[in-house]
């Protein structure tokens, strides 16, 4: 095992920052321009980036595999976005949210990554309020803020329920004007299948043309791939449909470690699943937790007469309610962060107090809050998720309390990369959720948004450069070069072994069987038992995949079922290193719990062996990964039993 | 439940396309528009059949890429919803639904129910922002925005560019998404500088992409899944007005 080196910089926490950008190389704009960058995806990293890498004078190539670069799922965050603005003179600095930020992760996050993330999250409100962002605003004109999860202070600015819309707009819109001014060509409905390496540095990228099948070959100088997170592992879960982890696994393979895969956040306020033909789940904005009061009967029996249908909430008495993350968290009550209130709707609903048919589901309760503020004030605080609730359900959150259950939202782990956002591939860049960098054991809320937006806005301009320096005398690189063509060959061989496969499942058939694995074994509870067995079954599953799996249509057409395909056989190989790597921490923090390791249900984390970070590099698919650790470092704070009691 | 669907079926853009029956069984009410078109596309492919393509990612009603138009209607019958929220409990057992693609002469077809809408990032690259460099803002809060108008802003930002105004209008003009844009920015303080020329050229772009004009049907309004307003429209004309005056 070697010794990843971060290249954290010298100097006092505070410094850092400021120390590395006023000492990193630059390229001057003459060079920029005969500088070629690659950006594959254009949610809020990736757009963010592409627009300012392009506005630096660099030429920049932009890859989505949706039909327009706005439509990156990043548009579906609903809450806020975090910044230590202080506006509200209640105490916050940049020094809190750094902190709340590294305990809500459970201290498995890096000290200096952080602290850069808290510095920046002021700039990103600055800059999105001047592309003209409606975020919400006081009868003053002065910018609104509300609290969440996993902090004392209100930090967080939002949009009604829109806010990752329109982050994501005012980026697109930055981006399309850098298309229009002819710096960014973009490529849309085009999907990354291989990374380009020549010499040891990312030189280019294959992507599959969705439209017509061809593969085409691009070059760049540097390729920054800003392509979320893997949630669909899961089969079900908040990410959209076409979320995938394709071209960060492509990315794997060709070297880059993938850190900490087995960090998954699974988010507790989500619609409950109702059936099996369900396609994904839809999640309710943990901003609800501001007002709504989450609670399940008291009783077993109450519980019963409920999902049988006899009783509804309003026939509950105050008193044989159970509040319970009021009852165990009395400071931070509904408000705990997500891993913790998660675990906390698994454990009443084991108990037997589970309030929809299934038994997995708990309830939101608003009526305290329309009793406080008036039922307009509740509805104009959380714009669209009352109705879009509504519509799902058929039920009205007004009238009757919200049914809710935990589900796969979001993924901490990613490729690991350094202080400047470089994988281990030299020039390979790693930004947002794809990453692995911020957020430790658990992402707190309106966190993912603020880290998409620092990375691309603000720490990539600078980063890039430091690297590109050095590449000035470096001309474009034909795509005919041999470097090329074995990657094109590569995907070309995949993808007519799984067009020729022709057996007898759908690929759907596949990815729910994988779901439902991952969920079992390696979802909210993990042991070490069940994680040994999962292994083996991803492992026959992924032989099966490759030797029965029907794929409709042919390589030369739009063909939604053969890129679905694709993106499942990469799920299939990161299920298992997820499983792999769950298997190897033996402790619980964050978003990872072993039922071996708990205190009477409170995670219990291992300091003195686990205060580092996975990084796996990739052998064969057949034998196991390597790993490497980077150890975590912390001189700023205490390493502490996380509690939000 | 049990319906009888007319889909299009166009194997590429230049093909010729047609509807082609299907009947579908076992569907739960509770099901999405989408689910239920899932199940006939497993259906399909378990037959050996080549599944219907068709346009969706989020499915919950924000990314804007779902597009179909269902008996007669963008995004189906269902009021300020989009495909993906469509809910087969809005249909009878029984029912004939028709699945058509949004058509418009600017957004060409590509396979079945899937169009091309690069039209609409066309138009944004033209004027849909504001010209800000990262880095070069002020403090957020030395620009206060009055509340109204910021409600205002948001309400015409809540577009989604999925193009269910253009497919509704039997003109086939693109205003209602146009003037969204416009009207958001136009709303607020920042960006003033270029106001008229966002104006002029998004409007301009709008025209060489080949959508029609406003009659003020109001067919866009009634079908958009955002309920943006038609107020919007007059707004942009306004700003067009003023514009071209200030320009000349």
């Amino acid at each position: 095992m070697s010794e990843l080196n971060s290249k954290i910089p010298e100097g006092p926490l505070a410094d850092k920052w400021n120390n590395y950008k006023e000492h990193a190389k630059l390229v001057n704009p003459a060079n920029k321009r005969k500088l070629e960058v690659i950006v594959v995806g254009t949610g809020l990293a990736g757009a963010a980036a592409a627009a300012s890498l392009a506005e630096l004078g660099y030429q920049v190539k932009a890859f989505c595999f949706q039909d327009s670069p706005r439509r990156a799922h990043s548009i579906a965050a609903q809450g806020g976005i975090n910044a230590a603005k202080n506006y509200k003179n209640d105490g916050d600095s940049v020094f809190r949210l750094f902190y709340d930020t590294i305990k809500g992760g459970d201290f498995r996050a890096r000290e200096a990554n952080v602290y850069r993330l808290a510095t920046e999250s002021r700039n990103i409100i600055d800059q999105c309020v001047a592309q003209g962002v409606p975020f919400a605003r006081e009868y003053g004109g002065l910018l609104d803020n509300r609290s969440f999860g996993g902090s004392q202070v209100s930090r967080t600015f939002y949009a009604r329920g829109q806010t990752g819309q329109q982050l994501l707009l005012g980026a697109y819109g930055a981006l399309e004007r850098q298309i229009g001014l002819g710096n960014v060509k973009m490529y849309s409905r085009h999907e990354m299948v291989e990374v380009v390496t020549i010499e040891g540095k990312a030189r280019g990228i294959i992507a599959r043309n969705l439209i017509t099948g061809e593969l085409e070959r691009y070059f760049g100088h540097a390729v920054i791939l800003a392509t979320g997170g893997y949630g669909n592992v899961f089969f079900l879960s908040t990410n959209a449909m076409g979320s995938n982890v394709t071209a960060a696994w492509k990315a794997h393979k060709k070297g880059a470690y993938f850190a900490n895969p087995c960090y998954t956040q699974i988010h507790p306020t989500c619609i409950p699943v109702t059936g099996d033909y369900q396609s994904k789940l839809t999640l309710m904005s943990e901003s609800l937790r501001n007002d709504g009061r989450v609670w399940v009967p008291k009783t077993k029996e109450d519980a019963k007469v409920i999902r049988e249908g006899k009783k509804t909430a309003v026939d509950i008495k105050e008193e044989d309610r159970d509040y319970y993350l009021e009852r165990k968290y009395p400071s931070f009550g509904n408000l705990c962060p997500r891993d913790i209130a998660s675990r906390a709707a698994k454990e009443a609903c084991d108990d037997g107090r589970g309030i929809v048919p299934s038994g997995l589901g708990v309830f939101l309760d608003f009526a305290d809050a329309i009793k406080r503020l008036g039922v307009e004030v509740v509805k104009a605080r959380y714009g669209e998720l009352f109705p879009m609730y509504q519509n799902i359900t058929n039920e009205d959150p007004l009238k009757t309390p919200m049914k809710i259950y935990p589900a796969v939202h979001y993924t901490m782990g990613g490729l690991w990369v350094d202080y400047e956002l470089m994988t281990s591939v030299q020039g390979l860049y790693c930004l947002g959720e794809a990453n692995f960098s911020d957020h430790g054991a658990n992402r707190l809320g309106a966190s993912a948004l603020m880290q998409g937006l620092a990375d691309g806005y603000f720490v990539i301009p600078y980063t890039i450069g430091n690297y590109l320096s050095s590449e000035i005398f470096v001309k474009p690189i034909p795509t005919d070069h041999p470097a090329f063509l074995e990657a094109e060959n590569e995907a070309k061989a995949r993808a007519e072994k799984l067009i020729g496969t022709k057996g007898k499942k759908t690929v759907d058939d596949f990815h729910k069987e994988l779901g439902k694995i991952m969920w079992e074994y390696c979802g909210m509870a993990r042991t070490a038992e069940g994680l040994t067995h999962a292994r083996k079954l991803i492992q026959d599953l992924r032989k099966e995949f490759w030797s029965n799996v029907n794929i409709p249509g042919s390589l030369d057409e739009f063909n939604p079922e053969f890129d679905k395909a694709g993106r499942v056989a990469d799920f299939i190989e990161l299920g298992e290193l997820m499983v792999i790597d769950a298997l190897n921490r033996n402790e619980s923090c964050g978003g990872h719990f072993r039922t071996e390791y708990q205190d009477a249900g409170e995670a219990k984390r291992d300091d003195a062996n686990f205060a580092y970070v996975s990084a796996w590099e990739h052998t064969t698919v057949d034998a196991d990964p390597v790993l490497h650790k980077e150890n975590l470092v912390y001189e700023n704070i205490q390493l502490q039993v996380r509690s939000y009691k | 439940m049990k319906f009888n669907l007319k889909v299009w079926r166009q194997k590429n853009a230049k093909a010729q396309g047609k509807l082609v029956d299907y009947t579908i069984d076992n569907i739960n009410a509770d099901m999405s528009f989408l689910e239920m078109v899932d199940v006939l596309n497993d259906n399909l492919t378990r037959k050996g059949e080549d599944p219907i393509a068709f346009d969706h990612d989020c499915r919950e009603g924000i990314c804007g890429m779902c597009s179909m138009y269902i008996s007669g209607r963008a995004h189906g019958p269902h009021h300020a919803a989009t495909t993906c929220q469509l809910y087969m409990r809005s249909f009878k057992d029984g029912d004939t639904i028709y699945v058509e693609p949004f058509r418009a002469g600017a957004f060409p077809i590509i396979k079945d129910l899937v169009t091309d809408r690069s039209a609409f990032d066309r138009i944004i690259a033209k004027g849909g922002f504001v010209s800000v460099n990262t880095g070069q803002a002020q403090d957020a809060n030395n620009l206060p925005v009055d509340k109204a108008d910021a409600e205002k802003a948001m309400d015409a930002a809540a577009c989604i560019g999925c193009g269910a105004c253009v497919a509704a209008c039997p003109n086939s003009a693109a205003m209602l998404f146009v003037s969204a844009k416009i009207s958001q920015l136009a709303l607020l303080p920042q960006g003033g500088p270029e106001r008229n020329n966002r104006a002029i050229n998004m409007v301009n772009q709008m025209d060489e992409e080949g959508f029609g004009n406003c009659t003020n049907i109001g067919a866009c309004e009634a079908e958009c899944p955002k309920e943006i307003k038609l107020t919007n429209i007059a707004r942009m004309n306004r700003e067009y007005l003023v514009a071209s005056l200030i320009n000349e």
